[in-house]
Parts: structure tokens; C-alpha cells; sequence
């Protein structure tokens, strides 16, 4: 049988620089990846095309720097009234603007210069965006042992028979939802195929009788059932679900302990930069508590209106601060304190043994009910109530998708040295990057890990190899653009003998003089060549 | 004779190139640029280096004139524009501009004027060193498809 699905092909990109160098540029990649390209050069110019025809583009891409509006409002505009994943990207990869793009909805940060690997699999994105909106529907749907996890729609989805392509959004839709529903099994509450979706506002319901009955040990799942007083839902998905609810509190415990890790991140402790942050947000003030300590973490959360708030990511913040900090973290590959490497091990879900949690209703409230995944926030961050191994996930995932590392050091240290250094040269020096390289094995062990353990198929297995090969390459060489030739591409400014790893047809060098059969091959292989 | 104009046009072209790589001049962004070009696009390379030079130009002048200025202190401008010009440099490969730039915007954040003015020299500098690579490399280019064309008459 043929292994087929999604086909990018024709997917309708709409790309928003003010740099026309890289408008061009981006135009070209894009259209070598035979995406239907369009480009502007505003941000307003592109919500009017956006607004213009509502069903004409499947993704936006733009830089955060824009001269007319910011990108990041653009982000939010986007996803709130068109409900289309948006990447951002920028040559800017310090962490605070990343978490902001990741804060504000953003399916991916792309670091530039970008790579024709990360254009390729932004189709996924869409993909992923459609799938998440398709079990929104079918909701209440299924029965099962609950799980929150549903990438097994994607893995199965992608293994369909039929050949898909974004010209035919309508179809897709149908054919998704024949897909699902031929591979789930109504009748059989135990199957393992079967599984409920725990949609928010099902986890809100779960919630809310979790915090009446109170006291953790007492809440068991027969009486968490009785008060959720949902009919189709069994004991069975019930106590599953109460048992991920327990692992995924007992880690946000542990991700309190190291707040040396989340105190320390400089973007992420300092208020002033809180309500910069949080300015952008829909529900004002509320979200402030989000970066402070432990401590003030609870006490601000009576201080917080019950209504849910509008920007989901925000008003995560155990979730997306304490929790996968570390994950962003190691996704921006910044200087992590050596702790929270194994830190990050006591992360890792399906590990973990569930731990009798201490009672801290309030943490609940905290976590669970003020957020709302909007159906039009972009897939990583929608569903974060219910996903949040999804989550965790998702940031590990989606590092190797960007690719980039986002790594700052890499900037401010070229500046006060020769520019014609070595990459040798540079690594010694960057003490950071000794840790990412710590960090980048982890990661890469633990990606995969998860990745398998959640039983998520990547569409295309050879993205897992290049993938990792990026983060190992790109975090161990602090310098992101080299990661995805295999020319191994070395600084050449001071080693001529460096010339002599590359591959033969690019050598360009005075060492030797090609015959006339090598000029040819070397002229096909187009240097300026049209 | 005309095939050896061909070749020696070529081994001029790929002797420019090393020594700009060599230098620093260039990274490997560049050879990017040059494997997006196919035959749909026949002269990308050249039509994006000159669409870089427009925006450097413009930003440069831009630079200059409110750095020059007696009473300037908009520091902040001074960031935006750098950043433009970093992140169009790094598009085309442009390593070495990059840099300077970076460094330059160091200044400006630390709202250093005299090292702000250095900065501004020095990015300078480096950008019309790279033009003029640039188009020594375009007309080797041209000359060479020029010697090419006349080498296989029809």
C-alpha cells in the first residue's frame, strides 16, 4: 500500500518581510519548495490581502520587525481573526522575543538566515493547525482511555490512503473526519484505539470537581465522575486522565524547585519586562504573575478574575514557564545552568511515576482554568489545556523544525573578535557552548524518546536524522547556517587547508588548475551561471 | 584562442571567490543564493545582490546623515537601521558587513557617539569592499558567459 498524505505541494504562503532582499530571496526558496508564493512588503498591506480573500492562504510567515506594526501584533491579528498558523522570523533569536512570538502564537520562530530544510516542512504546521481543528469538532466523539495526546489522528492521518493537496481545503476536511472516525472504535470503551478527547472544556469540568472534592487524596475518579456528571465519559477515561493530571502537577513541582533555572533566565524575572510582555495581551494585568516566583505565583492567582483569559500561551504559566522553560530552553540553546539538564530528565512524562500530589487547589486554577485555547491560536499553543505533553512536546519538536538556535552568544561574540577567526577558535572561548553542547545530546536523546514514546510518526522519517543532525551540528558549532549543506562548511578565513574538506566540485581555489573537463562540470554546477 | 578565454575567465571567477571566502568576505549564505538560481531565474544572484546594495545604500546614507547631525541622539534609529542592514546582509551571505554591523550597534546601544562614528567608517568601509568584489565578480561573469557564447558559434 502506498504511503501518502498531505502533499505541500501548491500550499499558498504569504510572506511578509520589509527586507526585499530577503523578500526575493524568501519568494525563491519557497517557490523551490512549489508553494504558491505571494509577498508583501507591509504588515498592513498583508491583513488586507489576509482579510481580502479569507480562504486564499494556507500560512503566513513574516518578520517580527516591521516598520508599520509590529510583528508580533500582526501574529495576533492573524490568529485571532483568520485562525492561520503564523511563523515568525528574525535575525534577532534572543530568547525573550522568541518566548514573545511563542507567547503571542506563533507556530514556529525561524532564525535567519533560514534554510531551505525549515521552508520545507512548514506544510506541517497547516497540517497540524487542520487536524487540531477537525477534533475540535469531534469533540465528544469517542470513547476510550483518555488521552490527551492525538498525534495518533496526525501518524494515522499521514498514513492514508489518499492523496491530499491544499487546493482542496473543503475535501480535506471531509476526508480527515472519515479518517478518524474509520479508525476509532465507539463501541469498546477499554480499546486502546479508541481515546476521548479531552477538550477544555471537558479538563474544566474535570477540574472543577477535582478542586470541590478538594483534598487530592480523597478525589478519586469515581467521585470526580459523579460531579463531572458527563454521561458518556467512564471511570476508566476518567482515572487516566486523573493520573497524567497528577504526573503533570507533581512536575510542575519539581520545576518550582529549580527556580534557579526560571530565575535565572534574565528575560523572565524582571517585572518591568512582565508587563512588557503581557501588554500585548488581551486580558490585561492578569497574566503578570506569570514569571514571578513560586511563591508570588500563589498569591497573585486569588488576586485573578475568574473569566478566563484570551490568550491561552500567556495564561499558561506553569505550563509555559516553569514546565518546558527547560525545553525552551534547550530549544534556544542559551546558557542553562548544568542542574536543569537533569532537571530536564525529571520532565521526561512517560518516565515519571505518578507522585501522591500535595493538595494545591489553587494551583490548579492557577494552571487549568484561566486558560482557553482559542481555536484560532496557532496548533502550538491551542489545546493547552489538554495538552500538555503535547506541549512539552511541541517545543522539543518544533527546535529541530525551526532548526535554528536560537543563540544569541553567537552574535555579540564575533564582534570583538577578528571576523576571520575559526569556529575552533570561538568554541573555546563560549563557555555557553560547552553547555549546549551538554544540552544538545539531551535534547536529542530525549526528542526522540518522546517523539517514539508518543508514538508520533514524523511524516518523513528522514527529517528525524537531519533534524537531530541540525540541533548536534548547530548547537555544537554555535553557528546555526551550517548545519543542513553536509558541505561541513568551515570558516575559511584562516585556513586555507579547510578548502580541502570540501566537496571537489566546489573548490574554487588557486592550489591547482582544473582541466578543461573539470571547468564544464564546474560550470554546469552554476556559479553564476544561468 | 576562445576556449582558453573560457577557462581562464572561470579560473579568475573561482579565484575571487576563494579569496573572498578566504577573507571573510563571504559565508556560505552566499552559496545558497547561487544554488537558488536555476533557469527560471537566470540572473538571481545578480538581480537580489543589486536589490541589497539599493536598501544598504539607502540605509547608509540614512546613517550618515543623522549621525552627522550636530544634535542627534536617536540612538534607538540608529539600532533600527543597523538591524535592517544585518539582517540583509546575512541574507546574501555578506559576512563580513555583517559583523561590523553588529559591532556598530553595540555603540549605538551604549548611545556612543565617537564609536558609533568609527562604526559607521568602518561598516563603510567594508560594504564598498564588497561592492567592489561584487562587481568585479559580475563582470568576470560576464565576460566569461560572453567568451562561452563565442566559443560554441551556432
Amino acid at each position: 500500500m502506498e504511503k501518502s498524505g498531505f502533499s505541500p505541494v501548491g500550499l499558498r504562503v504569504l510572506v511578509v518581510d520589509d527586507d526585499p532582499t530577503w523578500l526575493k530571496i524568501l519568494e525563491k526558496m519557497l517557490k523551490k519548495c512549489s508553494y504558491e508564493v505571494t509577498t508583501c512588503g507591509l504588515a498592513r498591506e498583508a491583513l488586507r490581502l489576509l482579510r481580502e480573500r479569507k480562504d486564499g492562504y494556507d500560512i503566513v510567515i513574516s518578520d517580527v520587525n516591521m516598520p508599520d506594526m509590529d510583528g508580533f501584533k500582526l501574529l495576533e491579528h492573524v490568529g485571532l481573526e483568520l485562525d492561520l498558523p503564523v511563523i515568525m522570523m528574525s535575525v534577532d533569536g534572543e530568547t525573550s522575543r522568541v518566548m514573545k512570538g511563542v507567547q503571542h502564537g506563533a507556530c514556529d520562530y525561524l532564525l535567519k538566515p533560514i534554510r531551505m530544510k525549515e521552508l520545507k516542512i512548514i506544510w506541517q504546521h497547516v497540517l497540524r493547525k487542520k487536524l487540531q481543528e477537525v477534533r475540535d469538532i469531534e469533540g465528544c466523539g469517542y470513547e476510550g482511555g483518555g488521552d490527551w495526546i492525538t498525534r495518533y489522528d496526525e501518524a494515522h492521518f499521514l498514513g492514508g490512503g489518499e492523496d491530499v493537496s491544499f487546493g482542496k481545503k473543503r475535501k480535506d476536511f471531509d476526508f480527515e473526519k472519515k479518517l478518524l472516525q474509520d479508525e476509532s472504535d465507539p463501541s469498546s470503551s477499554s480499546s486502546k484505539k479508541a481515546r476521548v478527547v479531552w477538550s477544555f472544556e471537558l479538563h474544566q469540568k474535570f477540574v472543577n470537581a477535582v478542586n470541590q472534592i478538594g483534598c487530592d487524596h480523597k478525589a478519586g475518579p469515581k467521585k470526580i465522575l459523579d460531579l463531572m456528571n458527563v454521561p458518556w465519559l467512564t471511570r476508566e477515561n476518567v482515572a487516566s486522565h486523573l493520573q497524567k493530571y497528577r504526573l503533570y502537577l507533581s512536575r510542575l513541582e519539581k520545576g518550582k524547585e529549580l527556580k534557579c533555572y526560571s530565575g535565572g533566565v534574565k528575560n523572565m524575572d524582571s517585572s518591568p519586562k512582565d508587563v512588557e510582555v503581557n501588554s500585548g495581551y488581551q486580558s490585561p494585568g492578569k497574566s503578570s504573575y506569570v514569571f514571578s516566583g513560586g511563591n508570588s505565583l500563589i498569591q497573585k492567582v486569588t488576586e485573578i478574575d475568574p473569566t478566563p483569559l484570551a490568550s491561552a500561551s500567556l495564561s499558561d504559566p506553569n505550563t509555559d514557564v516553569i514546565m518546558p522553560p527547560k525545553t525552551k530552553k534547550t530549544r534556544i540553546g542559551f546558557d542553562p545552568p548544568i542542574s536543569s539538564s537533569s532537571a530536564f530528565d525529571s520532565l521526561l512524562p512517560w518516565n515519571d511515576v505518578p507522585e501522591t500530589l500535595e493538595s494545591k487547589p489553587v494551583l490548579y486554577e492557577n494552571s487549568f482554568l484561566h486558560q482557553q485555547p482559542l481555536p484560532s491560536q496557532s496548533s502550538y499553543v491551542a489545546n493547552s489545556a489538554p495538552s500538555l505533553m503535547e506541549e512539552e512536546m511541541k517545543p522539543l519538536y518544533e527546535t529541530p523544525a525551526g532548526g535554528s538556535s536560537v543563540n544569541a552568544d553567537e552574535f555579540l561574540m564575533p564582534q570583538d573578535k577578528n571576523p576571520t577567526e575559526t569556529l575552533q577558535d570561538l568554541d573555546p572561548s563560549a563557555i555557553s557552548n560547552m553547555k549546549l553542547q551538554e544540552f544538545s545530546s539531551n535534547v536529542t536523546n530525549n526528542t526522540e524518546a518522546i517523539l517514539r514514546s508518543l508514538n508520533w510518526e514524523l511524516p518523513e522519517s528522514h527529517h528525524s536524522a537531519s533534524l537531530d543532525t541540525d540541533l548536534d551540528l548547530s548547537w555544537l558549532q554555535g553557528e546555526h547556517f551550517l548545519a543542513n549543506t553536509g558541505l561541513q562548511f568551515q570558516d575559511y578565513s584562516s585556513s586555507p587547508s579547510l578548502l580541502s574538506e570540501l566537496p571537489h566540485h566546489l573548490w574554487y581555489g588557486n592550489e591547482r588548475l582544473p582541466d578543461p573537463d573539470e571547468y564544464s562540470f564546474m560550470v554546469d554546477q552554476g556559479l553564476f551561471i544561468s | 584562442m576562445l576556449g582558453l578565454g573560457v577557462d581562464r575567465l572561470q579560473a579568475d571567477i573561482n579565484r575571487l571567490l576563494a579569496s573572498l571566502f578566504h577573507q571573510g568576505v563571504l559565508d556560505e549564505q552566499f552559496l545558497q543564493l547561487q544554488q537558488l538560481q536555476d533557469e527560471t531565474s537566470p540572473n538571481f544572484v545578480y538581480d537580489v545582490i543589486n536589490i541589497y546594495f539599493d536598501e544598504s545604500e539607502k540605509l547608509l546614507r540614512n546613517l550618515r546623515l543623522l549621525l552627522m547631525d550636530r544634535e542627534f541622539s536617536d540612538y534607538k534609529k540608529i539600532g533600527l537601521h543597523l538591524n535592517q542592514l544585518v539582517g540583509s546582509s546575512s541574507s546574501i551571505g555578506a559576512r563580513r558587513v555583517r559583523n561590523v554591523c553588529v559591532a556598530f550597534r553595540s555603540a549605538s546601544e551604549l548611545s556612543n557617539r565617537p564609536g558609533c562614528l568609527r562604526g559607521l567608517e568602518v561598516v563603510e568601509h567594508e560594504y564598498h569592499y564588497l561592492k567592489n568584489m561584487m562587481h568585479e565578480l559580475f563582470q568576470l561573469e560576464q565576460q566569461r558567459i560572453l567568451a562561452a557564447g563565442v566559443r560554441y558559434p551556432m
